[in-house]
């Protein structure tokens, strides 16, 4: 085991980032993921890498934008607040079809809110918080494990789609430290014959969004985007379904609110209660099939988020029988107890 | 007529698409793209070069230059060349930019930029209105001009003075060349050319930062003939904006 | 084995650092770790601390709401911590800062002059070691006194890694 070493959250997702490729990172403070531009800041001049720190996050995603646009595997790293001035660029990198990675290791709100882990931006990650028709790619990470390999994952998938690809954390995500094995290279290779790199030897060309005539029709456009989102959430949807087979109560969660879960699912088990976990992998595309299958027996199913409920709306659109659904939260960078879900659950059977 | 003796004196750069534009009929825009597709093509640099287009009337550029193309959003020119500059310092980013782009939503941009001393090349297009949203009133529109949102004439107490881009840059440090050039007449014209060669040449160089701002005209918006707009540009603009080189290290 | 930890103090004692130890250790004897530094809203009342679990088994939850083992270093953080200690658990407390002495009756409380064990191996910046050294001797089933002295080396910064000849003493001293 003297592989494993022990690494905060933050650090982890760096470290992956550097594995997976990625040699360009832009971005601008805010806690709590200030370990990811300090470590990346440390690491990157060290592998030939480029690392900036931007005037603002409107220029760190532009920046990342550019620098996607070249053909670079890039990253950006934020929080909530910083997150919302990121939308601008992420409706763009949609309409170009770049491909990059983006951290959002969320905090309280909404405004300045507070510093502590929340998932309140849910929606903003998986309705798509800038302008437009279009929809990112969102992993959710659980554990420190999960933030170095869904980093590695979601450099592939940005590649393979041309897309951003979100990885949603949490402040308490971010700040763990846990025993990680660093993931290895997946070694895939992505050409880039779209890339701006000086029109040598082929015609020129063009990275926009802007679509004003007919000729170049925006709607012909959103066509192509959809086919590549239907294309998106028929293969990449990811699950976990912990003890739901024969499932009576069905937790559904997703990162830091997920081991509170589990944890609780493990004690009511104890008790000889049927409880299990749902846990979201990807929050967009949305693992509804999977979810079908977990809540198949579920008399209940307890959604249990950092928000006032967010993700429940789309449990309630996948699940037969929605009516079955309810809800337990806590924001403001509150956590979910277990005991609170022991005590739900309980209440259920009685 | 026998033509076979004869030589071209005078062609179309090999940079410019052979397009017609959708510029008004004395817009300074396609003069400035008719002199930087001219230095590409002088420097040899068309094979590396790539222009970023900002929000406004010249948002179509990359479809009149034959080379790479890359879109921004309205004032972030300065960050999307810095990132495509980072990841492939040999190529020759251009980021082109209007009054609104570069001075009022993207102010900030502009000055890290510049500050950072990006090895880039900014052309800064003068124009002292919006021209794309139709005539409102932009950072450098002058004092008393209406505009389609200073229906009574820009007033300094309520809205401030109109910004001076050159001298605002040359209070930093990194820059290498910033210069005020204009295309009211033939003769500034051609200054203006030379000050684009120098910038570009300075990026081809590996120098840093080059600013030139061009006074340009919008005679659709300004309400104006050609020719008046041009007189405009001279009488009106050149003394509160002095033409001339900032700085040449 | 699970135990669920809260090391506290003022910031400066470093408590961080401690939970940190106590995790490197006990990976290296291939149990499961978690370590949350006091952050957010628990970062209220002057008092640094930080939620280790140590398990034989996968850790579900990170957080520690009810702790098995509660370290303190300093009045506010017994004031804090002492009431959401479970019941049959331990608390360990540092008695040469804190005056008063534990409240409770159904768990087991033990007082250490942590302080005045590091300034007797000439540093008061080791009394951190102490109570580890303490722990380890109580509940040496989180990770043996040898894997402990080991995980210095990873968890103290090359900075600092001069003084693990005092920080060794402490410790042991504090294991006897």
């Amino acid at each position: 085991m003297s592989e494993k070493i022990l690494m905060k959250g933050n650090e982890a997702l760096g470290e992956a980032a550097i594995i997976a490729g990625c040699r360009f990172y832009f971005g601008y403070p805010i806690t709590p993921q200030n370990e990811v531009p300090a470590y990346m800041s440390r690491r990157l001049p060290r592998v030939g890498g480029t690392f900036l720190q931007a005037e603002s996050e409107l220029a760190a995603i532009n920046m990342v934008y550019g620098a996607s646009a070249a053909g670079a595997r890039v990253m950006t790293s934020s929080s909530s607040p910083g997150i919302s001035l990121k939308q601008e660029g992420l409706s763009y990198i949609a309409g170009a079809e770049l491909p990059c990675v983006v951290v959002n290791i969320m905090r309280g709100g909404p405004g300045l809110g507070n510093i502590a882990g929340s998932q309140g931006d849910y929606f903003q990650s998986t309705r798509g918080g800038g302008n437009g028709d279009y929809r990112q790619l969102v992993l959710t990470p659980a554990t420190v494990q999960e933030m170095a390999d869904l980093t590695l994952l979601a450099f592939d998938l940005a590649d393979e789609y041309r897309i951003a690809v979100l990885i949603l954390g949490d402040g308490y995500l971010g700040q763990i430290s846990e025993a990680l094995t660093l993931p290895k290279p997946t070694g895939k290779v992505f050409e880039k014959p779209w890339a701006l790199t000086g029109a040598k030897g082929r015609k020129p060309n063009k990275v926009a969004s802007l679509r004003l005539v007919p000729e170049t029709s925006l709607e012909e456009l959103n066509l192509v985007l959809n086919e590549k989102y239907k294309k998106i959430s028929a293969k990449e949807c990811r699950s976990e379904s912990y003890l739901t087979e024969d499932a009576e109560y069905l937790l559904v969660a997703y990162g830091t609110s997920s081991r509170i879960c589990r944890e609780a699912v493990n004690e009511l088990r104890e008790e000889g209660i049927k409880a299990g976990l749902f846990r979201l992998i990807t929050a967009w595309p949305f693992p509804a099939e999977a979810l079908q299958i977990a809540s198949a027996k579920a008399k209940k199913i307890l959604t249990v988020e950092m928000s006032l409920g967010q993700m429940i709306e789309d449990v309630k659109l996948s699940v037969k029988d929605p009516e079955r659904v309810d809800f337990y939260g806590r924001s403001g960078g509150m956590l979910p107890e277990t005991d609170e879900i022991k005590r739900r659950i309980k209440a259920y059977g009685n | 007529m026998e033509t076979k003796n004869f030589k071209y004196v005078y062609d179309r750069p090999e940079a410019l698409v052979d397009k017609v534009t959708h510029y008004c009929p004395g817009c300074g825009h396609g003069i400035v793209h008719k002199l930087l597709a001219e230095v590409i093509d002088e420097l040899g640099v068309r094979e590396k070069a790539i222009i970023i287009a900002p929000v406004g009337c010249s948002v179509l550029i990359y479809d009149y230059m034959n080379f790479d193309g890359c879109e921004a959003s309205h004032g972030r020119a300065p960050a999307v060349a810095t990132g495509l500059k980072r990841v492939n310092p040999d190529n020759v980013v251009i980021s082109y930019q209007g009054d609104g782009d570069l001075l009022a939503i993207g102010t900030a941009e502009a000055v890290h930029v510049a500050n950072r001393g990006e090895n880039i090349t900014t052309i800064f297009i003068n124009n002292a209105i919006y021209g794309m949203t139709g005539g409102q009133m932009a950072p450098t529109t002058m004092e008393k001009q209406i505009t389609a949102t200073t229906p009574y004439g820009r007033d300094p107490m309520d809205v401030g003075f109109p910004i001076r881009g050159c001298e605002l840059l040359n209070t930093l440090e990194a820059p290498v060349f910033i210069e005020r050039c204009s295309i009211y007449d033939f003769k500034n014209t051609l200054k203006t050319k030379k000050a684009i060669k120098k910038g570009i040449k300075n990026q081809i160089e590996g120098r840093g930062y080059s600013f030139i701002e061009v006074l340009s005209t919008c005679p659709t918006n300004w309400g104006m003939k050609p020719q008046e707009a041009a007189n405009w540009v001279k009488d009106t603009m050149v003394p509160y904006y002095p033409l001339g080189n900032f700085r040449d290290n | 084995m699970h135990e669920e930890i809260i090391v506290a103090g003022f910031g400066g004692q470093g408590v961080i650092m401690a939970g940190k130890l106590l995790c490197v250790a006990a990976m290296n004897e291939d149990k499961y770790v978690s370590h949350i530094p006091s952050y957010g809203a628990e970062m209220r009342g002057g008092t640094a601390n930080c939620s280790v679990v140590i398990s034989d088994k996968e850790i579900s939850s990170p957080t520690v709401p009810k702790p098995s083992i509660a370290i303190v270093m300093n009045t506010p953080s017994l004031v804090k911590f002492e009431p959401r200690v479970k019941s049959g658990g331990l608390l360990i407390y540092n008695s040469s800062l804190i005056d008063q002495k534990p409240k409770r009756t159904d768990i087991t409380t033990v007082g250490i002059k942590a302080n005045d064990i590091s300034e007797a191996e000439g540093s008061v910046r080791a009394a951190n070691m102490a109570v580890i050294g303490k722990l380890q001797a109580l509940k040496p089933e989180i990770a043996s006194l040898d894997s402990v002295i080991k995980a210095l080396d990873v968890v103290i910064s090359a900075r600092n890694r001069k003084h693990n000849d005092t920080n060794i003493k402490v410790l042991k001293k504090a294991n006897l």
